[in-house]
C-alpha cells in the first residue's frame, strides 16, 4: 500500500486516476481505517486529501456554506454561523460516531461511505445540498442527492474526489431538522431516520418543504408526497399526519438485527412528524 | 514495502519513527515508541481506549494513520503526570476508585482531559455525552462521572 499526500487537487486526481489498483481517499479516516483492520478492502494507494488547500475551511459563499471535505464534525459544530443558517445539517453530522469520531469525520466522507444509514445524508439532502467534484475531466457539481446509489456504492467515478459540499442560502422563515431512531442515546446506527428543511410565510403557513428519509431503502428516499401533504399548511395535525403516512408509504427497507420492516417503516414515519415540527419550530412557527 | 519516515511532537518531544504506510498511530505509539498507556479494545473506534489528542482534537488513535502525525502534535496520557504528580483527573480517579480493570482508565483521562479544557465546569449530563465513546466494562461508569466532575470543581478553584 502507498500512502501519498498530495498538496493539490489535481495531483489528487493524477494519483487516483494512475493507479490501477483499488484506491481510497483519505480525510477522517474513520470508515476508510475500520474497512483496513478488518481487511474488507486491500488498498494500493491511499491519498490524503488534507494537505490540499480549502479541503478544511468552511466557507461562506452566495448566502450559504461551502464546507471543505476534510472538515470535521466538530469544526462544522464549532461554527456559529453555520449552525444558524443549517442546524438540521450540523445536528445530523454531529449524531455520528462519538467525541473522538466526531474529531475527525466529515460530511463529504460520510456521505461517501454511502451507508444507508449514514446521519448527515437525509439532512443534507433535504437542505438541496450540492457536492463538488474534481476529477479526470474537470470539475462538476452534483446533487447530494445523486451520489450514493446503493449500500457502500457511489456515483463517483474513477479518479473523482468530492472537494467540497455546498449548503445553499435559504429565505427568511427557514428551518431544518433531522432526527434518527435507535434504542440508545448515543453511538448507535439509525434503524430509520428523517431531515426535514421548510420555509413558512408570515402567517405561518409552509410555503416549500423537502423531507428525505434514511436507512429505509438502498439509499436517502427524497419523499415528494410528504412534502406536498405540509405546503399550504400550518402543520396541524391532519397535514403532520399526512405527512407521516406519506413517509412510512415511501419506505422499503430490510429487516436486519436493528430492525425489522413493520418497525422501520412505522419509526421513518414518526420520525419525519417530529423533525417536522422542529424546523417549523425552528422557521420561526408557532403552534 | 518501503517505511515511512515521520517527524512529529509527542507530549511536545520532539520524535522521529519509521512507519509503514498501513500503521495505525497507535500501533507505533505502543509498539515503536513504547508508549503503552493508548490501549487496543476494539482497533474500530468504537470503545474509546486508545484516545489521544492530535493537533489538540481528541481521536481514536487507532482511527488514525501513523503517517498522518507528521509535523502534528500528539498527546497521550503519559503526558498528563508532572514528575511523580499525578494531574488532578487522575488523582480523583484513584480517590473515587473510578477503575477496576483500569483498561479504559487513560483514554477517559484524555478525553476528559479535553473536555475539561473546552469546558472546565460541565454538567453531569455533558460529561456523560462527551464520554460516550469511552466504554468501560467495569464500573457503570457512575464512579468515573463523579471524578471528573469532581477533577472539574478543583481545577476551577486552583
Amino acid at each position: 500500500m502507498r500512502f501519498e499526500t498530495p498538496s493539490t487537487v489535481q495531483e489528487a486526481v493524477k494519483l487516483l486516476n494512475d493507479s490501477s489498483g483499488i484506491t481510497r481517499i483519505l480525510a477522517g479516516g474513520t470508515d476508510v481505517l475500520v474497512q483496513l483492520r478488518l481487511k474488507l478492502v486491500e488498498p494500493e494507494l491511499i491519498v490524503d486529501i488534507k494537505h490540499i488547500d480549502a479541503m478544511r475551511d468552511i466557507t461562506a459563499e452566495d448566502g450559504g456554506f461551502r464546507i471543505g471535505a476534510a472538515v470535521s464534525g466538530a469544526e462544522m459544530g464549532e461554527h456559529a454561523d453555520l449552525v444558524a443558517l443549517w442546524p438540521g445539517v450540523v445536528e445530523a453530522m454531529e449524531l455520528v460516531g462519538s467525541t473522538q469520531v466526531q474529531g475527525r469525520a466529515t460530511l463529504a466522507g460520510n456521505l461517501c461511505n454511502a451507508s444507508p444509514a449514514a446521519d448527515s445524508v437525509p439532512a443534507m439532502v433535504a437542505a438541496n445540498a450540492v457536492a463538488t467534484i474534481v476529477g479526470p475531466n474537470g470539475t462538476r457539481e452534483c446533487p447530494v442527492v445523486e451520489i450514493p446509489v446503493g449500500p457502500s456504492k457511489t456515483s463517483l467515478g474513477k479518479g473523482e474526489i468530492i472537494t467540497s459540499i455546498y449548503l445553499p442560502t435559504r429565505p427568511e422563515n427557514s428551518g431544518d431538522a433531522y432526527l434518527r431512531f435507535i434504542p440508545r442515546t448515543e453511538m448507535d446506527i439509525a434503524v430509520s431516520s428523517a431531515g426535514v428543511n421548510l420555509t413558512i410565510d408570515s402567517d405561518g403557513v409552509v410555503t416549500q418543504a423537502r423531507v428525505a428519509l434514511g436507512a429505509v431503502a438502498p439509499t436517502v428516499v427524497v419523499v415528494d408526497d410528504a412534502a406536498k401533504a405540509i405546503i399550504g399548511t400550518k402543520l396541524d395535525d391532519d397535514a403532520v399526519n399526512a405527512l407521516q403516512a406519506a413517509c412510512s408509504a415511501a419506505c422499503s427497507p430490510i429487516d436486519d438485527k436493528r430492525g425489522t420492516v413493520e418497525f422501520r417503516t412505522k419509526t421513518a414515519g414518526v420520525m419525519a412528524k417530529r423533525a417536522a415540527l422542529i424546523a417549523y419550530s425552528r422557521a420561526g412557527g408557532s403552534k | 514495502m518501503s517505511k515511512i519516515h515521520v517527524s512529529t511532537s509527542i507530549n511536545g518531544d520532539a520524535v522521529e519513527y519509521l512507519c509503514d504506510p498501513s500503521e495505525t498511530l497507535l500501533d507505533v505509539l505502543r509498539n515503536r515508541v513504547g508508549l503503552t498507556g493508548a490501549k487496543e479494545g476494539c482497533g474500530s473506534g468504537d470503545c474509546g481506549a486508545c484516545s489521544v489528542e492530535l493537533d489538540g482534537r481528541l481521536v481514536c488513535s487507532c482511527l488514525v494513520l501513523a503517517a498522518e502525525a507528521e509535523g502534528k502534535e500528539v498527546s497521550t496520557v503519559e503526558g498528563l503526570a508532572d514528575g511523580d504528580k499525578l494531574h488532578i483527573l487522575q488523582q480523583k480517579m484513584l480517590e473515587h476508585a473510578a477503575l477496576q480493570c483500569g483498561i479504559c482508565t487513560p483514554g477517559i483521562l484524555v478525553a476528559a482531559k479535553a473536555l475539561l479544557e473546552k469546558n472546565p465546569d460541565p454538567t453531569e449530563t455533558e460529561v456523560r455525552y462527551w464520554l460516550a465513546g469511552n466504554l468501560c466494562r467495569c464500573t457503570g461508569y457512575d464512579k468515573i462521572i463523579r471524578a471528573v466532575m469532581d477533577a472539574a470543581a478543583e481545577m476551577r478553584g486552583a
